[in-house]
């Protein structure tokens, strides 16, 4: 975990020196903060279900939203490491872990909302359906790859695992993010509808496309990405 | 059918008026409930009241033409709409279809008929009697809703125009204009949008040539000012803003077929036993009436008019002909 030195600097620093982003970053509140801030989403569809005002199919949008908010925190955690790297805010390395548990958080949401709205809780429903769908069971895979990241997200399964291996088993994010993308083309695919699609997969080509150059490079001998491997 | 006792008799329907000012109520009073202090969505698009033209119709003596299922609110009726050609999400009809202009508006009539023409809004307003028909409508993508059309059978206008021996098909083209409609800079589907019926089915008196809901006008959203109703087929087979309607011998491709084959067939009737390829059609979610964690309903065969429509298709292999 790189960046983290940065951290001491903080408190320390002059009041002029604490304004600039990183140190804005790293300050105490940045963690409470981004975890309430995720949260509203979950708040939003919350109260729209209770109060229904999520239109007049609700079960829908709940399906769809809490699958919107899942990719769209599986693209922020993505975006950590090439957006600190290019921008030298450390400390943004610290928020990383919480968006990761976010997505997955989002993705159980959705699938709960499938298991429930649309399933029914009936079990042999829904395992026939993923076995049936191919949308649902590449959904799904998303889903249980991103099961042992979420469990090993703490600071000692990094120990127990060695920096190493958990690095090479939190690898999984970019299956899971292609496995995410693919779900929700197929979903979309029935209907020609691709807009919302080609948005997050530019996206996505983006973040896994500047990690796919740098490892690359890096093998290349020309090395551009020194600072941090920990992509 | 399923939950008789509490059923309403059509003549029971509560005034679209009253419904959606009990639905303003109830809305308001969960939302406060809820949080206070966030507007609530839906109270803020539903509309006021009846602001289109009065268009009422006797109820139908057509048999299956008055379901006892109660009607879907105006409100919901009116905001969760299929209709591409102002935008692909549901809440995009009601909120870009103001550009559409129902008036003045023809229909061209041609092919194999014997009085091919062109037929202008307010003379097939007039050419048959309007009736009310209570229709449930099952949506292809697994929903489904209760609408108090009003129009008359398709099959009072077929008769006017003669067709001939060689009239096997009907087509209808919907309109696609760009002035009018937004959704058609999106490629989603090759426009104008088509469809099609085999002629015995367009006959049937079932199929309806609506004009109006609610004991009005056509909003624009819901395919103003005047569009098919085909009960016992999924709803993208009812096409919208009808301009031009075809008699042909050969089955026409329409527009669903053309842009997804293996998802979308010509016959395309509601069938709980053929699934969609990404998801199951044995159930449905009634808007507005299953609550949010109810068990979804049963789809029924030809959507509940079996017994009306059945015998069009004897013989048939529904699973080929899906």
């Amino acid at each position: 975990m790189q960046g983290l030195g940065h951290r001491t600097a903080a408190p320390t620093a002059s009041a002029l020196n604490a304004l600039t982003p990183n140190s804005l970053l790293a300050h105490r509140a940045a963690k409470p903060l981004l975890f309430l801030a995720a949260l509203l989403p979950f708040a939003w569809l919350l109260y729209g279900a209770i109060a229904n005002t999520l239109g007049a199919n609700p079960a829908e949008a709940l399906i769809r939203s809490t699958g919107d908010w899942t990719l769209r925190f599986l693209c922020l955690t993505l975006a950590v490491t090439p957006l600190r790297l290019w921008t030298r805010w450390h400390a943004l390395a610290r928020l990383r872990r919480m968006l990761g548990l976010y997505a997955f958080f989002y993705g159980v949401l959705h699938f709960l909302c499938f298991a429930w709205l649309d399933m029914g809780f009936e079990l042999e429903a829904i395992v026939r359906d993923i076995a049936k769908r191919p949308f649902i069971l590449v959904g799904t895979a998303a889903l249980l790859l991103m099961l042992p990241l979420a469990a090993t997200s703490f600071n000692r399964a990094i120990k127990m695992l060695g920096a190493k291996r958990w690095q090479a088993l939190h690898r999984a994010v970019y299956a899971t993010a292609l496995l995410a993308i693919v779900h929700f083309y197929w979903m979309r695919a029935g209907k020609n509808d691709f807009v919302e699609v080609a948005i997050y997969a530019g996206v996505l080509a983006v973040l896994l496309g500047w990690r796919l150059w740098r490892s690359l490079g890096a093998r290349h001998g020309t090395n551009p990405g020194k600072q941090g491997a920990s992509g | 059918m399923r939950r008789a006792p509490d059923h309403p008799a059509p003549s029971e329907i509560t005034p679209k008026g009253t419904a959606l000012q009990r639905r303003h109520l109830i809305q308001g009073a969960a939302a406060a409930a809820a949080l206070a202090v966030l507007p609530a969505r839906t109270q803020a698009q539903s509309p006021s009241s009846s602001k289109l033209a009065a268009l009422p119709g006797a109820k139908s003596a057509v048999p299956g033409a008055l379901s006892m299922d109660k009607p879907t609110s105006y409100a919901d009726a009116t905001s969760y709409n299929n209709f591409y050609e102002f935008g692909t999400d549901k809440s995009d009809p009601a909120a870009h279809a103001g550009t559409l202009k129902p008036r003045p508006w023809t229909v061209v009539v041609e092919g194999e008929v014997r009085k091919p023409g062109t037929w202008d809004i307010e003379t097939l307003l007039k050419l048959s009697a309007m009736e009310e028909r209570v229709y449930r409508l099952r949506c292809v993508e697994g929903w489904s809703m209760v609408i108090p059309w009003v129009g008359y059978s398709l099959a009072e206008l077929i008769r006017k125009v003669e067709p001939t021996g060689n009239a096997k098909f009907v087509q209808f083209v919907t309109l696609a204009d760009r002035a009018q409609m937004p959704g058609l800079r999106s490629s989603v589907l090759d426009w104008p949008y088509v469809e099609g019926l085999r002629l015995d089915e367009a006959m049937h008196p079932l199929t309806l040539l609506a004009f109006g809901m609610y004991g009005e006008v056509l909003p624009h959203q819901n395919g103003a000012p005047l569009r098919l109703v085909v009960p016992w087929k999924y709803g993208f087979k009812s096409g919208k803003s009808i301009v031009r309607i075809r008699f042909v011998e050969k089955q026409p491709k329409t527009s669903w077929e053309a842009a997804a084959p293996s998802e979308y067939g010509f016959y395309s009737n509601v069938n709980p036993k053929v699934d969609h390829p990404r998801w199951s059609q044995a159930t449905e979610r009634r808007i507005g009436e299953d609550g949010l964690f109810a068990k979804k309903r049963p789809t029924l065969m030809f959507n509940g008019y079996e017994p009306q429509v059945g015998q069009l298709y004897a013989g048939m292999d529904l699973k080929r002909f899906y």
